[in-house]
């Protein structure tokens, strides 16, 4: 097989260099563990296996310039809330590189993105089961300071069937140029001014085949961007343009779609100010025109929302980001009254508000061609009033003294189940209130306890919802905590459940083992913008995880 | 495939035990990986080349939507001018947070008064290179950029761990 070059390769490279600089592997391991349990009252199925394993290990060599690299993955069943794509063990990449001042090479699978991803992304989120690694050629070549070219050929993964990777049919190909003014032939570098550039070009390349329509062999995609920043100043923009692309996600239409994407901000010690906003219309580019969720995309189209992290706030209803179309804002304002006055107190008081909202395009269906399937006209940041999400949110932080702090958060949800569904038990807007505090003792040295109380309510879907954790940390070792999520409000007595869950981990060096039992509520779940629905679960998970 | 399999393994547990073998001779150990990334003020990093003038250097994965992260970075600033003082460390905040929220590193950093270095890693690229699971996750360079050190955690109390490694570092 190809492979077996490598193995001497390898070893070679370790007997001549061993002596002064040695080779240098690195990699990690995860293995996810479940025993599930029936548990007809949370709608929990015990899958006929009764327990599933999710687990991958990689591993990088690498010597000098050189480097190499494998993962071996293995899912017997994967676990439930994964994408049905994974089954089975055997090699999921593998790669082998060289790079020096210049140039940069990577042959097999890599991850890469162009400007923001908007155009270009190829990356993973192993614990959402998102992996659309390029499988091919990427070079980056530097060929003067300040300048940077890449360029990406392959064919994007789409699932790992019984222990083999399966790759796209489509073929992937962009190339991507930046110019940094600041050290480009020096042309800003002594000013206080900081400019960068780029453009980009992205082109798929697929024989797909569709009863009614002449499907276009290559759609193109092609952007600019530019960054700019001024002492304590900053402002970037990004546009991106998709030729004719259609597909199941925009019902088979010849339009042609963009992207664009603004921010500014100001930041100095104790303030941060920043402004966004995004213009999405038929922006869903993937290798197969058929594909669906979170199968082969090209690109990434983030949310333009916060990241919640507080489990009422970001497992309820949680906004996903619409790639058919969009136009959102989000501001945020980051404050830190300073320390030794009245307002913060002895150590400072953090504020941080923020502000989302996001709107449907306005479709002009006057100007429609349906003899070119041209199905509407829309322009950038053309909105109707068709409201998607909105969410604003407060959050204070205080250290009162050195044995306590103390957090208190507020958020204002304004969900629309009809465009993002994640309940079936009412439709429509829903609005809900969210207050959380959140508090950590410390004791000693060694033990602290973090409290948090969390209140959703609603009057609509199932009603009111409280979350309260607890968690025992002794550093740096050990962790015990319980957590309770309780549905008091629903309008039917016999649906206001707990879900109970208790966990406790052990640390040693760069290892964590964790072990968690009880139950899990249906629900989405989200890692930065890209959702997945999980089922409800009730059992046992271990989780090992280690870098070496 | 399982072939595959058994040779490569074959191929990675010789390349370890022989790394364990010439241990001895070999005085340089683990070091950062070779990846390009950006700083938060926009100016071009190549992750191998962070020096401090033989000092130990701290390289933290933190991204603005990790609680235990913030905390982590927010508790060791209140100690870091002692820090420095005593042992001449630096630390290195690389932000792991992708397109939807890097905009938010500056302001963060900022308003939290954070005087460290700031890396963005967009993509994950040095995430991966390192090995990094989850964040947080920090590791210890000695003086000569050898990795002696690492901790995928951060509850109150673990920064005083983390000052007892660089001491035992700056003594030597």
């Amino acid at each position: 097989m190809k492979f077996k070059f490598l193995v001497p390769l390898l070893l070679s490279g370790a007997y001549s260099f061993g002596q002064n600089f040695g080779p240098n592997i690195t990699g990690n391991s995860e293995t996810n563990f479940q025993y599930l349990n029936t548990d007809t009252l949370i709608g929990a199925i015990q899958p006929s296996e009764k327990s599933t394993l999710n687990s991958y290990t990689n591993v990088n060599y690498t010597l000098k310039g050189f480097r190499a690299g494998v993962r071996i993955e293995s899912y017997l069943p994967h676990t439930l809330g994964y994408p049905n794509r994974f089954s089975g063990t055997g090699l999921g990449s593998r790669y082998v590189g060289y790079t020096n001042k210049m140039i940069d090479v990577t042959v097999g699978n890599f991850y890469e993105q162009f400007g923001s991803g908007m155009i270009f992304r190829s990356y993973e989120a192993r614990s959402l089961g998102v992996d659309n690694a390029l499988d091919g050629l990427k070079v980056r070549f530097n060929p003067v300071p300040g300048a940077e070219i890449k360029a990406v050929y392959g064919r994007s993964r789409f699932s790992f069937d019984n222990g083999n990777v399966i790759n796209s049919d489509g073929i992937i190909r962009g190339i991507d140029g930046t110019i940094d003014f600041s050290s480009f032939y020096n042309l800003l570098a002594d000013s206080k001014f900081k400019l960068s550039i780029g453009g980009s070009f992205v082109s798929k390349n697929q024989k797909a085949f569709h009863a009614l329509y002449n499907m276009p062999e290559n759609v193109g995609s092609y952007g600019g961007r530019f960054d700019a920043k001024y002492k304590r100043f900053y402002i970037s923009g990004e546009h991106v343009i998709k030729e004719q692309d259609p597909s199941n996600d925009n019902g088979y239409i010849f339009n042609y779609g963009h992207g664009t994407y603004v921010s500014a901000g100001y930041s100095q010690k104790g303030l941060g100010i920043v402004l966004s906003a995004k213009s999405i219309d038929n922006m869903s580019f993937r290798s197969d025109p058929n594909a669906l969720l979170t199968d082969l995309n090209i690109n990434f189209l983030p949310a333009l929302t916060k990241a919640h992290t507080y489990n009422l706030a970001a497992t309820l209803y949680p906004y996903a980001t619409q790639p058919q179309g969009e136009i959102a804002f989000q501001g945020d304002i980051f404050y830190k009254i300073k320390k030794k006055t009245p307002l913060g107190g002895k150590y400072g008081t953090t504020i941080n508000v923020n502000f989302a909202i996001a709107f449907a395009p306005n479709r002009n269906l006057g100007q429609v061609d349906s003899l070119q399937r041209v199905m509407y006209q829309t322009g950038v940041f053309d909105m109707s009033d068709s409201l998607f999400h909105r969410d604003f949110n407060i959050e204070i932080k205080k250290k009162i003294n050195k044995k306590m702090k103390i957090g208190v958060k507020y958020f204002n949800f304004m969900f629309n189940n009809d465009i993002n569904i994640v309940t079936k038990e009412a439709h429509g807007y829903i609005e809900s209130h969210i207050g959380v505090v959140d508090f950590t003792y410390k004791f000693n040295r060694k033990h602290s306890l973090r409290a948090e109380v969390q209140g959703l309510f609603t009057k609509q879907d199932r009603g009111n919802w409280s979350t309260v954790q607890l968690e025992y940390n002794v550093s740096p070792s050990w962790f015990v905590s319980i957590l309770d999520q309780y549905n008091y409000g629903h309008s039917d007595p016999n649906r206001r459940i707990h879900y109970l869950t208790a966990s406790a981990g052990y640390l040693f060096g760069s290892s964590r083992f964790i072990v968690t039992y009880g139950k899990q509520r249906e629900g989405i779940f989200c890692v930065g913008g890209i959702c997945r629905p999980v089922p409800a679960t009730n059992g046992l998970t271990l989780t090992f995880t280690s870098s070496f | 495939m399982k072939k595959l399999v058994a040779v490569l393994s074959i191929a990675i547990v010789s390349l370890i035990a022989f790394q364990s073998v010439t241990k001895d001779e070999v005085k340089e150990g683990k070091k950062l990986p070779t990846i390009h990334l950006k700083d938060m003020d926009g100016n071009s990093i190549v992750t191998s080349e962070i020096k401090n003038d033989g000092n130990p250097i701290v390289i933290s994965f933190w991204a603005t939507w990790c609680k235990p992260c913030k905390l982590e970075l927010n508790t060791i600033a209140e100690e870091y001018d002692d820090w420095i003082e005593e042992t001449g460390v630096k630390l290195v905040a690389v932000s792991v947070d992708d397109a939807r929220t890097t905009k938010m590193v500056q302001p963060v950093a900022n308003a939290s008064g954070w005087d460290y270095d700031v890396w963005l890693d967009v993509n994950g690229d040095f995430k991966r290179a390192m090995g990094v699971n989850f964040v947080p996750h920090t590791f210890l360079l000695d003086g000569n950029g050898n990795i002696v050190w690492s901790h995928n955690n951060f509850v109150p109390g673990d920064e005083e761990e983390l000052y007892e490694e660089i001491l035992k570092l700056s003594k030597k």
